[in-house]
C-alpha cells in the first residue's frame, strides 16, 4: 500500500469511505507481486493498481460493492476461473485479491 | 471483524488515538520496518475474524490481534521472518496457530525499508545514477573524499552526500548492507577504487560494480590481487560495470547499471525477451 498512502490520506481527510484491494497471492505469470494495492473511494476515484491494467475495471466494481454491503472478501482473477469472473489477465496467470473497507 | 484490541503489553502506537492504519502509515513514511498480518480467508475465517489484523515490528512489539494469543504468537514469529527477508505472502494456520493446518489463511505483508545504493565517486555518471536509482526506490548515498565535488547541489537526488573516504563510510554502514543493497564504485581512480572495493567485498551487499574501461578493470584486478583479494572475490565484482546496451551518455549508462542490478538479483543473463524462451514472469 506504500504507493497509495498519499491518496488514502487525502481521501480520509475529505471524510470519504475507501475500499482497498491488496494482491495477496499470485499463481503463474502475474504482473504485480503480493502487496500491490489499489484503492477506490465512495465516488469511484481510483489510486494504485493490482495488475497491468487487465482487471482494474472489475476491481472498481467489486470495491464499490464492498463499501455498499460492508463486506470483506477474497476475489480471484485469472484464466483458471470458471465463469464467475469473466475478466482474465492477459499474461495468463491468476491473482488473488483481498478487498475490504479501510476502517481499521 | 475483530477490532484493534491490544492483546499485548507491547504497544507500537498510541492505543487511545492511533488506529492500526495510522500506525502503519507513520512507520512506512518514517521508513521503519513493519509487517501487517491480516486474516484473509480459510474455513475458520468467520465474518468476525475476516480482516482481523496484527501489526508487528522486528523487535516483536505489536498492535492489534488476530483473535487469540496463541495464534498471535506464531504469526509474530513468522512476520519477523518475512520482514527480514523483505517478502510478503499468504500462510496457512490452525485456529490456534498450529502449523500444517488450513483453518486460517493469513496474509503477511512486509513493509521493509527501501534498499540502499552506495555510490562512490562524485562524477557526472553519479548524478544520472542517483536519478535512475531513485526511480527504482533505492535510498541513495553518494560518497567522495573530495569536498569540492561531493556536494548536495551537484547531487540533488541523493538522499545523502558524504564527504569521506569510501572505506571509512563502509566501516560504519557496511555491516547493515544485505542482499537487496548495491554498491557502485564509479571513481575509476585506483587511489579511491582499491580501498573502496576491498571494503565493499567485506559487506554482504547483493551487488558490487566498478566502473572503468577493460584496461582499467584489468589494472584494478592486478592491484586488488596484490592487496590479497582472491579470485573468488574478484568474480563477485561486476566490472566493467553495467549491461552491454551500447549506450554512451551518463543517463544511458545509469540505465545499463540498474538493469544489470535487476538481472543479477533475478539470476538472468538479460537477453531481449524476444530472444529468450519461457514465461515472462517466472
Amino acid at each position: 500500500m506504500r504507493e497509495i498512502l498519499t491518496d488514502l490520506d487525502r481521501w480520509r481527510a475529505q471524510g470519504k469511505r475507501v475500499a482497498v484491494a491488496r494482491v495477496v497471492d499470485v499463481e503463474g505469470s502475474g504482473p504485480r507481486l503480493p502487496g500491490a494495492a489499489m484503492a477506490v473511494n465512495e465516488d469511484g476515484d481510483v489510486a494504485g493498481s493490482v495488475s497491468g491494467g487487465c482487471v482494474e475495471g472489475a476491481v472498481v466494481v467489486e470495491a464499490l460493492q464492498c463499501l455498499e454491503d460492508r463486506s470483506r472478501k477474497m476475489v480471484t482473477f485469472g484464466y483458471s476461473d470458471d465463469e464467475a469472473f469473466a475478466v482474465g489477465l492477459t499474461c495468463g496467470g491468476t491473482i488473488h485479491l483481498f478487498l475490504e473497507e479501510l476502517d481499521w | 471483524m475483530a477490532r484493534s484490541i491490544c492483546s499485548s503489553k507491547n504497544w507500537i502506537g498510541d492505543p487511545l488515538t492511533d488506529s492500526i492504519y495510522d500506525t502503519l502509515r507513520s512507520a512506512v513514511k518514517a521508513e521503519e520496518p513493519v509487517a501487517l498480518a491480516s486474516i484473509v480467508s480459510g474455513p475458520a475465517a468467520t465474518a468476525d475474524l475476516l480482516g482481523a489484523k496484527l501489526l508487528v515490528r522486528p523487535d516483536g512489539s505489536t498492535m492489534g490481534t488476530l483473535g487469540n494469543d496463541d495464534l498471535d504468537r506464531v504469526v509474530i514469529r513468522d512476520s519477523i521472518g518475512e520482514l527480514a527477508a523483505g517478502t510478503s505472502g499468504v500462510r496457512h494456520y490452525g485456529t490456534d496457530g498450529e502449523a500444517r493446518q488450513d483453518s486460517l489463511h493469513i496474509f503477511i505483508e512486509s513493509y521493509a525499508p527501501p534498499p540502499q545504493m552506495l555510490i562512490f565517486g562524485a562524477v557526472d555518471f553519479t548524478a544520472a545514477l542517483c536519478r535512475v536509482a531513485k526511480v527504482l526506490g533505492y535510498r541513495v548515498t553518494v560518497c567522495d573524499a573530495r569536498p569540492v565535488f561531493a556536494t548536495k547541489q551537484r547531487f540533488p537526488h541523493a538522499d545523502e552526500v558524504v564527504v569521506d573516504w569510501p572505506n571509512r563510510l563502509l566501516e560504519k554502514v557496511g555491516p547493515d548492507l544485505g542482499a537487496r543493497d548495491a554498491i557502485c564504485v564509479l571513481t575509476h581512480d585506483p587511489k579511491f577504487d582499491i580501498p573502496a572495493v576491498i571494503s565493499a567485498l567485506e559487506t554482504d551487499a547483493g551487488y558490487l560494480g566498478a566502473m572503468g574501461s577493460r584496461r582499467t578493470t584489468n589494472d584494478r584486478n592486478e592491484r586488488l590481487r596484490r592487496e590479497g583479494v582472491t579470485e573468488a572475490e574478484l568474480e563477485r565484482i561486476m566490472a566493467p560495470i553495467g549491461l552491454d546496451l551500447g549506450g554512451r551518455t551518463p543517463e544511458e549508462t545509469a540505465i545499463s547499471i540498474c538493469a544489470e542490478i535487476i538481472a543479477q538479483r533475478a539470476g538472468r543473463l538479460a537477453p531481449s525477451l524476444r530472444d529468450a524462451d519461457g514465461d515472462i514472469h517466472r
